[in-house]
């Protein structure tokens, strides 16, 4: 059934084996049995046991992986390229492991946040989408077949609208957001669709090893070179790239707030994987028209939406829709670490998605807390609650300034190493000083923005009315957690680095193809 | 015990200190922290010697957290020592705010002294910017609050360019070892404006008039001593001999003292007067000669002790009587002679009187520039020298203690801070008589000897002559129609025509750095106004699309991805 690297038979059938499998199957088959159950009382147990299931899978797998080579994982013993295969190297493993690690972190944080903001009838059904969320985005990540992609990635959309309409008990206009984001959301989708159709009508085949390969062999013709623009801009609107970002805000301000931690730091990351797998894996840079595209459209794109969405942040007066903003200019972010296209590069932009998640994650469960407490998340409804709360905005003020990238926190690292990738560049193009630069003036602007924060929850008066309490111990818990790894990892910086560092040489190597071992494996 | 105490780095020696602070109950075991610190901490570096004690790695490089050399030395003891005496000062302070970011914040300057490479540097750096700024903000009211924004920008955006610079020098060079610079690169630019920014370097210097008058009557003592020294050391360490750093340091020493003199605000005048000394120190860190730098480094710990003094006595004033307006005050040494007499020794340090603490250190620079055969640059300091005696020799004191009386009758200053005032002053007549005691402590060895003859006689010469001016243009200022009587002769030349070649000077200095100042204020609000509007939340940008919008977005993305990757 199963096969692992460099293991000669595919005799072991320990547990152990199946673990690329276990890691999607576990919330996937959750989600029925949360149905079936029927029972509020058993649906958030159930769901937070398989996430945790899923953290120490996706753990272990980045284990074995962690020092280089991948595990191929072959489906129902159909050998691959016909048959579908999981592959697990650390590229994939990082990105599983922040998922998992912040769909368990979110979910006792969601116990009070969806008590509080959604109706109860409907809690089951919920964490039913959620898990088929968390396991769509698994899939899509841990998958080595591009429509398994495509699969997976419509798995965990159409749950994330549910999700994201679930905000209309509050406030009625989470069902615009969420019908936006499923028109935006099915068109990109579609376009990944014509892409992959595409290539597999050049190629004939849909492993995405298998299409590195015959790509590489057989040169790019005008198919695979249009699909290389359907793939990245249909992905690239999951991503939420700065002209596709539209749908972001929205979704992200009116769905629950619950719901919006654990999207805002796992949806985009998993998609920007995608992307980051077929512009190096499936494609490489050293296709000019790849490169070119990257660096004439993608580079600039990621430039104006470092400043134009911190911008707008910085006027937003809603810190729920304030972090949206945030969010799509941390995108450009990481997308830029992808478009300057070396080393350095890659390794920022994984190092940013995971700090992100971890910062934007704590931000948002602060939001949550507030809306809460307060009824709202607009500045005038949670001034000088700071004061009222000060361990739960302790943990805010920790995620704010890792947002900033302030030395010490995780956020500089990953900054840092972006302005190295860039000037690094700047060496045979000077062009890249400039990029450099606006990586620089961009912080500051996060500067402004998460100041705002600072100044509405500790220098303004708190409304009398709201009684001064800290948030439920379920809630301060996560934050914490969160607030720590976001400290501990500005510290002992080596530990995500050398991950990360990995899985940016993984990408750059380019793919490693069906040849060698693994398919004569699999037919002997 | 002393080894034990070896082993911590000095700055984090204040930062425990300063939790410590947080968790005890207010009262005498907190001023005793506060006090025992710095104490503890001088007694470390002084029996630690010379070395580098404390390395830990940080993403893959070492960071030196405690450099001691002769160098930083002496600015580790003056930084220790000004924490005491103004914790000394701030005795009566109840406020956990001030008394923790007071630790904080010297703690943070000793480390940033201490640093061995850039990025600890960057660190404290901006562990001085974030820890001092609640000295400003503790005063609580609505335009501290802005005050303290502006500094907290400015004092973060150098710290931004530093990192920026570092960075670049470390791509540059492959190395963050903070030794001497060579101006040249964008790095070493980049850094170099970062230390200017914190030295108020001319047109960089807003930051410092803005905010030392704003902060907290205690708050100022601390503020005065540590982020423009440190920045001075960081200059002195990165930039020693660069030509450039003698014109910015004249201009430094010369500009403000215009400004101070039509100054009203007490604390402003001596803001001013502080950049003034600064623009010394700077020209001391330009010649780099070995006598200079003994003469920034010593004109810094003679400065920061004299400088407090000032503010504390004039603070003292104000704490009493509530303000620090010129206008509003005099003749207080009626009910307040020990505060006078502390701020006069002040005066006669900062003016340089013989067996005053300035006399000994502003000559070194002098000398050394002197040395260098830079002529006009040593008249121009001397021209300096006779302004900061006239705003701050003589103006504080006199328009304080003395000039008319302002019929305020306030009691004398408390215990503690006649206490720090005393010692202060103390201090600045001790190395003004023995001026050895300092010398032996400074980076180079010093063979000089300030007490000459002729040294003495031509300081005196100068500040007699400063102190004649002052008294004719004050007697004019308050007897105007007895000078109109008084015939026209050669002597109109220093009747009137100095006097008023002097405002004249003044106020076209003055007016074309404030409009400057001006100029770009309005430009800036007028940027962030239309950024509002095509960026806030009702702009078109922040508005929600509808889907149809979105549609065309992603078409149009599509379409020009296709037209790249076909074209390429």
């Amino acid at each position: 059934m199963a096969n692992i690297a460099h293991v000669a038979e595919h005799t072991a059938r320990d547990l152990i084996d199946h673990l690329p499998l276990l890691q999607v199957l576990v919330p996937f088959c959750t989600a029925p049995v949360i149905v079936l159950f029927g029972s509020r009382r058993f649906a958030w147990p159930l769901a937070f046991i398989s996430s945790v299931i899923s953290l120490v899978i996706s753990v272990m797998l980045m284990m074995i992986v962690r020092e280089g080579g991948y595990i191929s994982y072959t489906l129902g013993g159909w050998a691959p390229p016909l048959g579908i295969e999981y592959r697990i190297d650390a590229t994939n493993a990082f990105v599983l492991m922040l998922i998992s690690t912040i769909g368990t972190l979110v979910l006792p944080f969601a116990y009070t946040s969806i008590k509080n903001e959604i109706r109860n009838r409907d809690h089951t059904l919920l964490y039913a989408c959620w898990m088929l969320c968390f396991t769509g985005l698994l899939g899509m990540v841990a998958t080595g077949d591009a429509f398994n992609v495509f699969v997976f990635l419509e798995i965990s959309s159409l749950s994330t609208y549910v999700l994201v309409a679930q905000g209309a008990s509050k406030d009625r206009r989470a069902l615009t957001a969420a019908y936006d984001y499923l028109i935006m959301g099915t068109i990109g989708a579609t376009f990944f669709v014509i892409g992959l159709g595409m290539l597999y009508m050049a190629t004939g085949t849909l492993n995405l090893a298998d299409l590195a390969d015959r790509i590489a062999n057989q040169g790019a013709n005008r198919t695979v070179r249009s699909g290389f623009a359907f793939v990245i801009v249909g992905m690239g609107l999951k991503v939420a790239i700065f002209p596709l970002h539209l749908w972001l805000p929205k979704a992200y301000t009116f769905a629950p707030s619950a719901v919006t931690v654990f999207l805002s730091a796992t949806a985009t990351k998993a998609a920007l994987y995608v992307v980051m797998r077929f512009v190096f894996s499936v494609y490489n840079p050293d296709f000019s028209f790849a490169k070119n595209t990257l660096e004439i459209i993608f580079l600039p794109l990621a430039i104006i939406a470092m400043f134009s969405a911190s911008f707008v942040a910085v006027f937003q007066v809603n810190m729920k829709k304030m972090l949206a903003y945030s969010s799509i200019a941390q995108v450009g972010y990481m997308l830029l670490g992808i478009a300057i296209l070396n080393e350095a590069g890659l390794t920022a932009s994984l190092l940013h998605m995971f700090n992100h998640g971890f910062a934007k994650a704590l931000l948002f469960m602060g939001a949550g807390v507030l809306v809460l407490k307060t009824g709202g998340s607009f500045y005038l409804q949670i001034s000088g609650m700071g004061r009222k709360m000060p361990i739960t905005s302790g943990a805010i003020v920790i995620g704010g300034l890792s947002l900033i990238g302030v030395p010490g926190t995780a956020g500089f690292l990953s900054k840092w190493l972006l302005v190295q990738a860039a000037l690094e560049r700047s060496a045979d193009n000077s062009l890249f000083l400039v990029v450099a630069l606006s990586i620089v003036l961009s912080s500051l602007l996060a500067v402004v923005y998460v100041w705002r924060i600072f100044e509405v929850l500790f220098l303004r008066e708190a409304d009398v009315l709201i009684p001064s309490s800290e948030a439920p111990i379920m809630m301060l818990i996560p934050m914490w957690i969160l607030a720590g790894s976001c400290v501990w990892f500005g510290f002992s910086t080596d530990l995500l680095y050398d991950v990360a560092n990995q899985a940016a040489l993984n990408l750059l190597e380019g793919s490693m193809g069906m040849s060698g071992s693994i398919l004569n494996l699999g037919m002997n | 015990m002393l080894d034990l105490l070896h082993q911590i780095p000095t700055a984090f020696l204040f930062f425990c200190a300063a939790f410590v602070v947080m968790v005890l109950p207010q009262g005498n075991a907190r001023n005793i922290v506060l006090l025992g610190t710095p104490i503890i901490a001088a007694i470390q570096v002084w029996t630690l010697g010379m070395g580098e004690f404390y390395t830990i790695p940080l993403f893959g490089f070492n960071l030196e957290l405690m450099r001691l050399d002769s160098l930083s030395r002496i600015f580790v003891l003056i930084f220790c020592l000004a924490a005491f005496l103004g914790n000394l000062f701030a005795w009566h302070i109840k406020d956990t705010i001030q008394q923790v970011s007071a630790l904080a914040y010297a703690g943070s300057a000793i480390g940033a002294a201490l640093s061995g490479d850039l990025i600890a540097l960057f660190f404290y750096w901006e562990g001085t910017a974030i820890a001092s700024v609640f000295l400003i903000w503790a005063r609580r009211t609505e335009g501290s609050y802005w005050t303290g924004m502006r500094y907290l920008v400015i004092q973060i955006a150098s710290g931004v360019i530093l990192i920026a610079g570092v960075s670049l020098y470390y791509y540059d060079t492959g190395s963050i070892a903070f030794e001497r610079m060579e101006l040249g690169s964008v790095a070493t630019w980049l850094i170099f404006l970062s230390f200017g920014i914190k030295c108020a370097f001319p047109l960089l210097h807003n930051w410092l008039q803005d905010s030392y008058p704003a902060a907290t009557i205690t708050g100022t003592v601390i503020l005065s001593a540590f982020t423009t020294k440190l920045a001075v050391y960081a200059l002195a360490r990165g930039f020693a001999g660069t030509e450039i750093l003698i014109y910015i340091g004249t201009i430094m020493a010369l500009f403000p003292i215009f400004f101070a003199e039509i100054e009203n605000d007490l604390r402003r005048v001596l803001a001013y007067s502080l950049n003034n000394q600064l623009g010394f120190m700077v020209v001391g860190v330009g010649i780099g000669t070995e006598l200079a730098l003994n003469g920034t480094a010593s004109h810094a710990f003679a400065h920061i002790l004299y400088k407090a003094l000032l503010f504390m006595s004039v603070g003292a004033v104000m704490y009493r009587t509530g303000t620090s307006k010129a206008s509003e005050l005099g003749g207080l040494y009626k009910t307040m002679p020990k505060t006078a007499i502390f701020c006069l020794v002040g005066a006669a340090s900062i003016s340089a009187f013989p067996l005053f603490s300035g006399f000994i250190t502003k000559s070194l620079t002098l000398s050394a520039v002197a040395h260098e055969h830079y002529m006009y640059i040593w008249l121009a300091l001397v021209f300096a020298s006779a302004g900061v005696l006239s705003h701050s020799g003589i103006k504080i004191p006199f328009f304080t203690f003395f000039a008319h009386d302002s019929g305020k009758r306030p009691k004398e200053a408390p215990l503690h801070m006649l206490l720090a005032m005393g010692l202060t002053a103390f201090l600045c007549i001790f190395i003004g008589v023995f001026p050895n005691f300092l010398y032996s402590i400074l980076p180079y060895d010093v063979n000089y000897e300030p007490y000459t003859m002729e040294h003495i006689a031509g300081q005196l010469q100068l500040l007699l002559f400063a102190l004649l001016a002052f008294a004719i243009i004050y007697r004019r200022g308050l007897h105007p129609p007895e000078i109109r009587a008084v015939n026209l002769d050669t002597d109109v030349i220093y009747r009137k025509f100095m006097p008023s070649v002097f405002m004249y000077v003044s106020f076209i200095v003055s007016r074309s750095f404030s409009s400057i100042h001006k100029l770009s204020k309005l430009m800036f609000i007028n940027f962030i106004s239309r950024l509002n509007h095509t960026h806030g939340p009702d702009s078109s940008r922040a508005a929600s699309w509808p889907a149809g919008a979105m549609v065309i977005s992603i078409a149009a993305l599509l379409g020009l991805a296709l037209f790249v990757i076909f074209f390429s």
